[in-house]
């Protein structure tokens, strides 16, 4: 309660006035759009109710996509503050609610979705599957996801933003420092966007061992199947502990609860402490997917069997254990004495080895194989390089005695950008250029695509290289501006222009789909790569039932040798039954939409109007238990129809010859 | 998916959907151990921070908390009895005994209640001490699982009622007996971490 009505909308601020009238009008540009299209019924009963995998991983990739842009955005306003001494574009305030809102948008609505939604184009094709264990429970996650994702983003022009930074530490976010509700929205947003994601991961986890063709032994998925579920078991294993810790920070701040407050005996630190309990694991959540991402297309571009698939599963088992293990490496300065400090210190340095392990097994994988430059494999070819720096920078910080002198420093910036731009943009990147025929049945253009490479990696690079010697110089992370005697203003500018390129690079990127919707060959086969994993098994775009027959499977690269020894191609009449789907549903989306109007009043501390929403969320639960839909039948005429279209008359797969 | 039934096993497990189900089910259990396990580290950091205000011994009611638990792990066994009538297709006795597995949930939980009241009376608030809002959100964890699960069973009876023991039905009933047994567990770890060893000092 004792929300003032005037402090709902920001007001008096041009920038932010500017961002206001930009969002009516999209709003009222989209609508007016689709119904001028008549294009509403299409987006309700095609998209919007869908439980097939493959449209939820495309919303998941669209919602990354708007979110790399507003993220983005934010890491150009902060760019541009500080690429001269003293500006004064920005005020203090401001700057800390861009970078609060940038680094959560980045890493919870911009890199999560993105994966999570290759994983569900990608994953139960790997697998020979028709869709995912529960696919109304996809939808779900999705809608939750969602949900999370536009109440975090409202926060910024309904009631302010966040501005404690991404790791939101007490005592400073508590209700004593931080009065407003902008904080709130933190809390809340991402308690809703994270129960999405736990669901993805058991979704996922019982897809991937219940759900595999027959012949697909654990050791013979493919290797992003491979990460795609070890991630997916870390999300169960990190993501309750985030759940916790939201909760309590709301009923720190909501009901005055002494969990890490100063006052009460709570403890700031716990809150510092449970946070990185799940944060350190939920980076190697990204990067796993990610490393299975680079595993598939070096392969396929190498012409190779990727090399030491046993040690890359190893290594990948490993990086997962020590993962739980290193939290503390985020705050040596707490001050938990030598002993502490080096263990973690131990196990932070461990980590090195097997990531190594995996380095050496891509390189391996490359030599002497007749490598094909495509966008994808270029991708591939950069992140080597540019996370080998953001990893050895890792282990500079990661020995506990010299953090102290890193240790907020820009160095620590510059670092983890180094390994989540490589370890997961360029990843997102190349699966977007590698699997877009998958999704839309066309390839995006390779010679655009040339233009997003370069300007992409060099404006990168450029970016955020400056920020190490900054760093080493001291200029600390999270200041809105600098002096002139100082002394950095040199390399901030550096950077600064750096981050135009890389900006223009994502330019390249969007005007390269924009190209490619319109001008693209569409008559390409289902294996435009030469490609080896059963994904490629299918038509382009993929049929809603994934698989006329479920193939079998004797070993890796499973469509390689089934071309190599021309079998299991090809499909007899005899053999096409009918497939059993499941009904698409709008309750995933009106729960999403409940979790959200509830998750709003809870932000404005209206708690009436709240449990009234949540009402509304319970009864959704109900009405589900009461659902019997059994799901519908498509009849053989119908696949016949459909695998006719993309099959030559023999029946086989065409094979791509270009 | 096929809707290919094996009768050969359990009626819960007879379609592949269900043996999906009742996997993913398990695996979400695992998520609320990690879940409940963070709530006692938590409480496990904070429950000497009294803040000069009541201490365990000052609040907590042993005689009320023994009657909870024996309620609770009561209640545990009437589910066993519950799912034991499932596998012999007595949907009488099943719903029987759920009903009484539900009964002494109730019971669990309004003396829970009854006992939040009273700490309230003491004086012994959430916003009290670090240790008050631990030991709240712990017990309020458990307890709101309670009633989601005794809300969760009703709507399973009535399907039961309405629809007798089908594969599907049988799957609800097992899942929501795989619930009630967790938290039966959580209960034990509770008496044992909060009010045994708070009494003890
Ligand atoms: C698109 C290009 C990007 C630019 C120009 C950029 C720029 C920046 C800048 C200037 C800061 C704040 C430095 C400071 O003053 O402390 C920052 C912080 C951060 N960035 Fe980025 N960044 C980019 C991409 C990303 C991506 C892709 C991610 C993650 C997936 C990411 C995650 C973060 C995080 C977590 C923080 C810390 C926020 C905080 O201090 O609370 N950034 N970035
Ligand atoms: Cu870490």
């Amino acid at each position: 309660m004792g929300i003032k009505w005037d402090e709902f909308f920001i007001t008096g601020d041009p920038l932010i006035l500017g961002s206001q009238i930009a969002i009516v009008l999209t709003m009222v540009g989209i609508v007016a759009g689709v119904t001028y299209l008549k294009k509403w019924k299409w987006l309700w009963s095609e998209w919007i109710t869908t439980v097939d995998h493959k449209r939820i991983g495309i919303m998941y990739i669209i919602s990354g996509v708007l979110m790399f842009f507003r993220g983005g955005m934010d890491g150009l306003l902060m760019k541009a503050q500080t690429s001269r001494p003293e500006m004064e574009f920005l005020d203090a305030q401001h700057y800390n609610e861009i970078f609060t809102t940038h680094g959560v948008i980045m890493i919870l609505f911009m890199a999560m979705p993105m994966l999570i939604g290759i994983m569900n184009v990608v994953v139960p094709l790997q697998i020979g599957a028709r869709d995912v264990a529960f696919p109304q429970l996809n939808a779900l996650s999705f809608w939750l996801f969602f949900g999370g994702a536009m109440l975090f983003n409202i926060s910024f022009v309904i009631g302010g933003s966040p501005d404690a930074g991404w790791t939101s530490y007490f005592p400073l976010a508590g209700k004593e420092f931080s009065p407003g509700i902008g904080n709130n929205y933190y809390a809340v947003a991402l308690q809703i966007a994270g129960i999405g994601t736990l669901l993805s991961g058991i979704n996922f986890v019982v897809t991937i061992l219940k759900m595999r063709t027959k012949g697909m032994t654990l050791m013979k998925m493919p290797m992003f199947t491979w990460t795609s579920f070890i991630a997916s078991v870390i999300i169960i294993a990190a993501f309750p502990i985030f759940t916790v810790a939201l909760a309590l920070m709301t009923f720190d701040r909501l009901y005055g609860a002494h969990f890490f407050t100063l006052s009460g005996g709570g403890l700031d630190m716990l809150w510092a402490n449970l946070f990185w309990l799940w944060g350190h694991p939920e980076v190697y959540i990204l990067v796993l997917p990610a490393f299975g991402i680079y595993s598939e297309i070096i392969s396929t571009f190498s012409r190779k069997t990727l090399f030491g698939y046993k040690s890359m599963v190893l290594s990948i088992l490993i990086i997962a254990l020590l993962s739980m293990v290193v939290w503390v490496h985020h705050f040596y300065t707490m001050g938990s004495g030598p002993a502490v400090n080096s263990i973690f210190s131990i196990t932070t340095m461990a980590i090195a080895v097997p990531t190594g392990i995996k380095i050496f097994n891509w390189l391996f994988t490359m030599r002497k194989g007749r490598i094909k430059m495509t966008n994808a494999m270029l991708w591939s070819l950069a992140f080597v390089p540019c996370f080998i720096i953001g990893g050895v920078t890792g282990v500079m910080l990661g020995m506990g005695a010299a953090d102290y002198q890193y240790h907020n420093t820009l160095f620590l910036v510059a670092h983890f950008h180094y390994t989540i731009i490589p370890g997961v943009v360029f990843a997102v990147f190349a699966a977007l250029y590698y699997w877009w025929p998958k999704m839309f049945g066309f390839t995006l253009n390779e010679k655009i695509g040339r233009w997003h490479f370069w300007l992409f990696v060099i404006g990168f690079n450029a970016t955020f290289m400056p920020m190490f010697f900054l760093g080493l110089d001291g200029a600390v992370r999270r200041s809105y501006t600098y002096s002139v005697e100082s002394g950095f203003a040199p390399l901030f500018l550096v950077s600064a222009l750096g981050s135009v390129i890389l900006a223009l690079g994502f330019i390249a990127f969007c005007y390269n789909i924009y190209w490619s919707i319109r001008h693209a060959d569409r008559n390409i086969t289902g294996d435009p790569w030469n490609a080896r994993t059963l994904e490629w098994a299918t038509a382009s775009p993929v049929q809603p039932y994934n698989f006329a027959k479920l193939p079998e499977v004797d070993g890796l690269d499973p469509f390689w040798k089934m071309k190599k020894n021309n079998q299991g191609l090809t499909i007899k009449d005899s053999e096409i039954k009918e497939i059993h789907m499941p009904s698409n549903s709008g309750l995933p989306f009106i729960m999403g939409v409940a979790f959200g109007v509830a998750g709003f009043f809870l932000v404005f501390e209206w708690h009436i109007a709240a449990a009234i929403a949540a009402i509304g969320i319970i009864a959704g639960l109900i009405y589900r238990s009461f659902d019997y839909d059994e799901g519908y039948h498509i009849p053989v005429d119908e696949i016949k129809e459909t695998e006719s279209k993309w099959r030559n008359v023999e029946g086989e797969v065409h094979n791509y010859v270009k | 998916m096929s809707s290919k039934i094996d009768y050969s096993l359990p009626l819960e497990y007879q379609t592949e959907q269900n043996r999906l189900n009742i996997l993913g089910f398990w695996i979400f259990l695992g998520a609320e151990i990690v879940l409940f396990a963070t709530l006692f580290g938590v409480y496990g950091v904070l429950y000497q921070r009294y803040a000069g205000g009541p201490t365990h011994q000052d609040i907590i009611m042993i005689k009320d908390v023994l009657i909870q638990t024996v309620l609770l792990l009561t209640s545990s066994f009437t589910m066993g009895i519950a799912i034991f009538e499932m596998r012999r297709q007595q949907l009488k006795g099943l719903i029987f005994w759920l009903v009484i597995t539900l009964l002494l949930g109730a019971g669990f939980l309004f003396m829970e209640i009854n006992e939040f009241i009273h700490y309230v009376h003491l004086g012994a608030t959430m916003q009290t001490s670090a240790f008050l809002s631990s030991l709240f959100v712990l017990l309020g964890t458990h307890g709101a699982h309670v009633t989601f699960g005794i809300i969760w069973a009703i709507m399973v009876i009535i399907q039961l009622l309405r629809r007798g023991l089908t594969p599907t039905t049988a799957r609800k009933t097992f899942i929501i007996g795989l619930y009630w047994h967790f938290l039966d567990v959580v209960w034990i770890f509770i008496f044992t971490f909060v009010y045994l060893k708070g009494m003890v000092g």
